[in-house]
């Protein structure tokens, strides 16, 4: 097997470890350590790791387990990625989590959050609510303080300090991750027979399961080995994949649209490990503000992010120019509000740019994709014959 | 489907079918009388602000509502729906979109205005931010004023969430109404308006109230949503407001003295069978028939939290003149649908055993996420805690194709017959006359 091929596969292992083994084993070879679950999307992880704690991004449970008491909690036309969650839970997947943290980006996990406060699962449930007001001394107060409030969680377990010199060392290495992330992407944009859309979201989701110390290790590695020419070009159109960004689609249909015929140069799959474009000022005496600055202002576009003045339409086409992409895939869980909601202003936006595009719905455990490879076959053949 | 007769009315619902044919009226006439209109929403929303600029407030989720009981959400659905939006987002939406593209036809005929401000008070709905920014790109140049009330998170207002939505009041709400408005903001008039919200809000909690009584003489949610809510939203902080108040209050005074049920579009309910606290919003589409199975089957909802979600009044909260910006920043906090879920179950609790129900149901959306994720939930804890029977009823908004009356009609008369049993039981356990 050679280096790469070991590499994604140790990736795949880590990515859908429902029992987060190497989480857990971090917590027990050391004191004073915390593990975070974070739902989707985003989550400051700086403050997370300056504490002494692990982030560990719970993504739900896929297609790698069964959901039989998930869906006496909710309803068929609530997406899928909650039950798959509760079904966790009750299972004590999560037990050796301390605390969790709910983003705010729908109705569905806002509820979720209170589901696991009614069910006192964890030390703190914490429902993060980010600011939609851009202003520093509005939204930015408002977001340094519910950091404040996740210090204070952890803090009252384990009695750590994130002082300014370990929030600022966490931000350097979450820094860092991002580059060799966007590197890979950058590198994937040139060469995309080099490394599968499939094995690169192995790779990036594997991250948010260990240190970030490790995986920045294994980026490093990847960026290396994907230096170097690999695989062969196919003559595949280029698309980038929106939507997807909380409930993960099934790989199967990565796999398939990926064998399709389209190399996928962007994806919103792991949208929180890319969520700040760039980098945080990692020398500041005021690391919080630093955070808070980056949120206001170097945020990715999301549906979960108020959009009015720089609308997430428009950055899209900017994304699909920028990666030379041949069209979009719309590609969202089904009874998901927020990607469906944005869905049609976003394809108006591909429209008026003459970005050809498709869409398809999905759940995490939907376990047939003919349908989907044939509709991406037809897209990839209609884009090479006309384009 | 049911067999329905001309609805009988009470003075008071020929009182708000006036007034809010005035407001759909007015609001016909804007562009000729210059009044500006604002867009918002019915949870959080801010009437006192915008009516003290002299604007005049369009609620869409009103709009929708008032499609689907005209019986033209359905095709207005179909038409967003073709402009791409999925089957499975909020129906209101859609109903709202399709009703844009059809000329904007209020519930009265009348043309609705385009909005000169669409004021997103984004407060316990996630869906709302999206709706805003669609309504966004379908009214280009329109300006957009956001004002985040954060979430119940804890369980309660922390006074930094005030601060944070007194200033995105001060610094972004009040100066585009400013802009929009052409006229310099008023706190004195804010305040005076407020003084009415509150005598209006002391009377509405008497009203709803009113259903511990046995016999109840209100329906705390059909006629809840019909009649006792609607004049609430649009007209709080008005005199008019408060003398309808009056008028119900004194309504439902007469009606406790002469030992009446409430009034429903069949008659008064004579025979009060079950007394039920109901969460989740109604369905629109079907509203009478929805009522109707209730009627008959003599069953009255005490108590329930769809009438909430413009505010938890009941739980003390009012408008305080005194510290207005401050006081609006903490409604808009204390709506039900931005308190988290514990809070919500002891809320609903707390009816249960408050207006002796008994049972529990839920009417589960499928368009609100906002309401129906959890609500399974919800319902296991309010079994396990009241020992209540409970129910579980599925339909939508203004999506026809998601209300099946046979469905619903057959889980209620299973669910009636449960409560009849353990009348029974209690009955023969002595726990009940
Ligand atoms: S998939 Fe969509 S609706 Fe479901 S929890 Fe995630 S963001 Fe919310």
């Amino acid at each position: 097997m050679d280096r790469l091929t070991e590499i994604v596969k140790k990736a795949e292992t880590l990515a859908f470890d429902l029992h987060f083994t190497a989480a857990r084993a971090w917590k027990q070879s050391g004191d004073h350590r915390v593990l975070v679950g974070y739902l989707p999307i985003y989550v400051p992880r700086e403050i997370i790791h300056a504490s002494n704690g692990l982030p560990v991004g719970i993504m739900g449970a896929g297609d790698r387990k069964q959901i039989i008491k998930g869906d006496a909690y909710y309803q068929s036309y609530i997406c899928h990625l909650p039950r798959g969650i509760i079904e966790m839970a009750l299972d004590d997947n999560l037990n050796d989590m301390d605390g969790f943290l709910f983003p705010a980006i729908c109705d569905c996990i806002r509820n979720l959050s209170g589901m696991f406060k009614l069910s006192s699962k964890g030390k703190f449930q914490r429902y993060f609510d980010y600011p939609q007001n851009f202003d520093p001394a509005i939204g930015g107060i408002f977001y340094r303080q519910e950091m404040e409030k996740i210090l204070a969680d952890i803090r009252a377990i384990n009695g750590q300090e994130a002082n300014v010199e370990k929030l600022n060392h966490a931000i350097g290495l979450y820094n860092r991750n991002r580059e060799l992330i966007e590197m890979i992407y950058s590198i994937r944009q040139e060469y995309p027979w080099r490394l599968s859309g499939l094995d690169t979201y192995y790779i990036l989701r594997a991250g948010i399961t260990i240190p970030v110390e490790e995986h920045n290790a294994m980026l490093e590695e990847v960026v290396d080995l994907i230096g170097e020419e690999r695989g062969e070009p196919m003559d595949n159109i280029r698309v980038v994949i929106t939507g997807s960004f909380c409930e993960q689609p099934p790989t199967g249909l990565i796999k398939s649209i990926e064998m399709a015929g389209c190399y996928i140069v962007d994806d919103d799959f792991m949208l929180g490990s890319r969520w700040i474009q760039g980098k945080i000022n990692n020398t500041s005496k005021d690391p919080l503000e630093a955070l808070c600055d980056a949120y206001l202002n170097q945020s990715t576009f999301s549906s979960a992010y108020y959009d009015v003045g720089n609308p997430k339409g428009k950055r899209l086409v900017e994304l699909v120019k920028s990666r030379n992409a041949d069209g979009v895939i719309f590609s969202a869980a089904s009874f998901c509000d927020p990607a469906l909601l944005d869905r049609p202003l976003m394809q108006k936006e591909c429209d008026d740019s003459g970005i050809p595009h498709i869409n398809f719905q999905y759940h995490e455990n939907t376990g047939q994709f003919k349908v989907i490879k044939e509709q991406a076959g037809t897209f990839s053949d209609s884009i090479k014959l006309w384009v | 489907m049911a067999d329905l007769k001309d609805a009988i009315k009470e003075k008071s619902m020929n009182l708000q079918k006036e007034m809010l044919a005035k407001q759909f009226h007015d609001l016909s006439q804007a562009n000729e009388t210059g009044k500006k209109v604002v867009y918002t929403f019915v949870p959080g929303n801010l009437t006192e602000l915008i009516l003290s600029f002299d604007m005049l407030p369009v609620y869409p989720e009103i709009n929708a509502l008032q499609s689907g009981m005209r019986k033209k959400s359905a095709d207005y659905i179909k038409d967003a729906e073709k402009m791409g939006f999925s089957e499975d987002v909020c129906t209101y939406v859609k109903c709202d979109i399709g009703m844009m593209l059809n000329g904007n036809i209020g519930p009265t005929g009348e043309k609705l205005p385009s909005p000169d401000l669409l004021l997103l008070s984004y407060t316990g709905c996630f869906t709302f931010m999206k709706w805003f920014e669609n309504l966004e790109r379908l009214y280009p140049g329109v300006p957009v004023a956001m004002l985040h009330t954060p979430y119940q998170e804890e369980g309660k207002i922390a006074q930094e969430q005030v601060d944070y939505m007194v200033k995105q009041l001060k610094e972004e709400v009040i100066p585009k109404m400013e802009q929009v408005s052409g006229k310099k903001f008023d706190p004195q008039r804010l305040s005076g308006m407020l003084e009415n919200s509150a005598r209006a809000e002391d009377l509405l909690v008497k009203v709803l109230e009113s259903a511990k009584n046995v016999p109840t003489p209100i329906d705390a949610y059909f006629a809840g949503v019909y009649y006792i809510g609607p004049i609430f939203t649009a007209f709080r902080g008005t005199a008019e407001a408060v003398n309808y108040y009056h008028e119900l209050w004194e309504e439902v005074q007469e009606r406790m003295r002469r030992g009446l049920g409430p009034v429903t579009p069949e008659g008064e309910l004579k025979e009060q069978k079950y007394r039920l606290v109901m969460e989740g919003p109604p369905n629109w589409t079907n509203f009478r028939e929805f009522w109707k199975i209730f009627y008959d089957m003599g069953a009255v909802i005490v108590a329930s939290s769809y009438t909430k979600v413009g505010g938890v009044y009941d739980l003390g909260f009012r408008h305080d003149p005194k510290e207005p910006l401050e006081s609006l920043s903490r409604y808009c906090m204390g709506c039900y649908t931005n308190m988290n879920l514990p809070q919500r179950v002891g809320l609903l609790e707390k009816y249960v055993k408050e207006y002796k129900a008994d049972g529990f149901l839920i009417n589960s959306i499928k368009s609100c996420n906002s309401f129906s994720a959890g609500q399974l939930m919800i319902m296991r804890e309010i079994e396990q805690r009241s020992g209540v029977p409970v129910g579980f009823l599925e339909s939508d908004l203004v999506d026809p194709r998601y209300f099946s009356y046979a469905n619903i009609k057959n889980r209620l008369e299973s669910y009636f017959q449960m409560l009849e049993q353990r009348k029974i039981i209690l009955r023969q356990e002595g726990v009940i006359a």
